[in-house]
């Protein structure tokens, strides 16, 4: 920052003049370890008074090499990296991969796969709107919020846990299907979920939705419009808080969307309180994708034809020599795959995720890029939060569910 | 709109501009020279009924192998009145590895070069800001190269016969 007589330049070069300025300029750390933050974010902000001027980021800090990591790992080893983007719903993360996989390999799953990975999708969407907007709660001064769904979200958990032994980075399913049908405790615990989920939903959400208190501090903090949204590459609730009704689910129906009748939520202002307002009836058109999906479970197999892919029954693998071939070929990432190039993309709990893959036929990918949607959307995070006050900043950025995991790869 | 369709349009507004273009798993991919990429990707974003108007993803792959061409810039577009997406390819030499950035158009790309730039090295001219975003600043090389192993190459415990690549 440098100054002259009359003349305040600041660090995005932006020339100001001493007399709109009503304190003293000073410059603040947002973050990289801030408790309002949730996740390592930096924001080093230049402020006149409790008014931001400026906001200068750095991202990266937790960076891990995702796509350099993937270009040594056979494709069902690259799964586990692929919970460690949005760790809030990462059941849509290895699933995503699993249909770009599946894609490359020409590899139809069956209809009953499909819907599964439809029911976990949508309960996964549930777990990382719940996060979200609990956390707009919490930053708005009510932790109650927070804890309440804490015991929902628990439930959702406990159904990862059945069907894949894990609770927050799932590696859930397999390329071609699951790795399990349903089991009976799923099935119970699934039923009692959607019996007794709506209540305690709406219980939390009349605790937000109407109160005065929440929505004078919501509403018309960090708004951005449709037009600017657009052009900064915002998808999902962020995009849609805004007006326009992108969703992935829709244009492009992968995994038998096309068969659920759900309708997409949009805002008007683009504001703190609309994203909010979004992902709550979010969450109540993936129960209804839920129970649709449940109700109409097809008869069949849970996994898709494909032994070179697919984990043998173990039994087999004693017993039988081709079953013990593949299971070798497979622990060891031997399986052959096609050259092929191809892009995928699933509606994430954020956005567009997409999945890049370039296969030269070798048993790594070639290439492998990720569109990580919060990545793309946080870059407009300055131009939110400019001319407003601090605590406006701290809302605008938890409303947005900038996830660190997906935001560094 | 289909891809034919498509791939009509784009032959009548293009002409020779278009290198190649084959379709791979559903999406169109156009091969043009560096030089022309901004005035296409402006072109499909502008013209009413292509209204290629989402740009989703930049990115770049590395092809040692081919000489003059090493470095490939990937741009997605996505035109959501047809319901259509589109890859455009650059192929630009290692030696000057340099294209025109997209930030007049998108200002989403601003970042997505800035990966691609701390990552492949690739010059986007016209960049606000080209500087490392997730690497740190005092790196001196572009790690998704593929000369740079993931993994320590004096290493003897490990024989990569059997672990992927």
């Amino acid at each position: 920052m440098e100054q002259t007589d009359n003349l305040i330049k600041l660090s995005n070069g932006q020339v100001l003049s001493k007399e709109t300025i009503d304190g003293d300029i000073a410059t603040i750390n947002f973050g990289p370890t801030h408790p309002a933050t949730h996740g390592i974010f930096q924001n080093i902000l230049t402020v006149d008074g409790e008014k931001i001027l400026t906001s200068v980021q750095t991202v990266g800090y937790i960076h891990r090499a995702f796509e350099k990591l993937a270009e040594r790992r056979p494709y069902n080893q690259i799964t586990p990296i692929t919970d460690r983007l949005n760790y809030c719903s990462s059941p849509i993360n290895n699933l995503g991969w699993h249909m770009t996989v599946e894609k490359l390999l020409h590899v139809e799953v069956p209809k009953r796969v499909q819907y599964m990975r439809v029911i976990i999708m949508e309960l996964a969407r549930i777990a990382d709107h719940l996060i979200c907007d609990s956390i707009i709660g919490v930053d708005t001064g009510a932790l109650t919020s927070f804890f309440y769904p804490f015991s929902e979200r628990e439930k959702i958990y406990e159904l990862y846990e059945e069907m894949c032994g894990a609770r927050l980075t799932t590696n859930i399913g397999r390329i071609g299907g699951f790795d399990k049908d349903f089991t009976p405790v799923f099935h119970q615990k699934l039923k009692e979920f959607l019996k007794t989920f709506p209540k305690a939903f709406e219980e939390w959400n009349g605790m937000l939705e109407r109160n005065r208190i929440f929505m004078d501090r919501t509403r018309g903090a960090g708004p951005i419009s449709a037009e600017r949204a657009l052009a900064y590459g915002f998808t999902g609730p962020n995009l849609r808080a805004a007006g326009v009704d992108y969703d992935v689910r829709v244009m492009h129906p992968y995994s038998s969307y096309e068969d659920f009748d759900f309708t997409i939520p949009v805002g008007v202002n683009g504001d703190t309180y609309d994203r909010f307002m979004v992902r709550q009836e979010e969450i109540r058109q993936s129960l209804r994708i839920i129970n649709q999906a449940y109700n109409n479970l097809p008869e069949g197999t849970f996994h898709a034809d494909i032994p070179e892919f697919f984990l043998p029954e173990k039994a087999d693998v004693y017993n039988n020599m081709e079953a013990l071939i593949y299971h070798f070929k497979i622990v060891m990432g031997e399986s052959e795959v096609p050259v092929g190039e191809v892009y995928h993309s699933v509606e994430g709990g954020n956005g567009e995720l997409g999945y890049y893959l370039i296969s030269d036929g070798g048993r790594a990918p070639y290439r492998l890029q990720f569109r990580r949607p919060c990545f793309i959307y946080y870059q407009a995070y300055p131009e939110m939060i400019s001319g407003a006050n601090i605590s406006d900043a701290v809302i605008t950025l938890s409303s947005i569910n900038v996830i660190a995991g997906e935001l560094d790869a | 709109m289909t891809n034919n369709e498509l791939l009509d349009a784009l032959h009548e507004h293009l002409g020779t501009k278009l290198i190649v273009s084959e379709v791979l798993f559903d999406t169109l991919v156009i091969e043009v020279a560096a030089a022309d990429a901004f005035g296409v990707i402006e072109l499909v974003k502008n013209d009413s009924t292509l209204s290629f108007n989402f740009l989703t993803l930049i990115g770049a792959v590395h092809y040692p192998e081919e000489k003059g061409r090493e470095l490939c810039v990937v741009y997605h577009m996505h035109s959501w009145k047809n319901a259509i997406r589109l890859r455009v390819k650059s192929y630009i030499p290692q030696e000057n590895p340099s294209i025109k950035s997209l930030t007049p158009l998108f200002d989403g790309a601003n970042w997505q070069e800035r990966e691609t730039f701390d990552f492949f090295g690739i010059q986007f001219e016209g960049h606000p800001n080209l500087t490392r975003i997730l690497n740190m600043d005092e790196m001196d090389y572009h790690p998704m190269l593929k000369q740079y192993h993931l993994e320590d190459e004096t290493r003897e415990d490990k024989d990569d016969r059997f672990f992927g690549r």
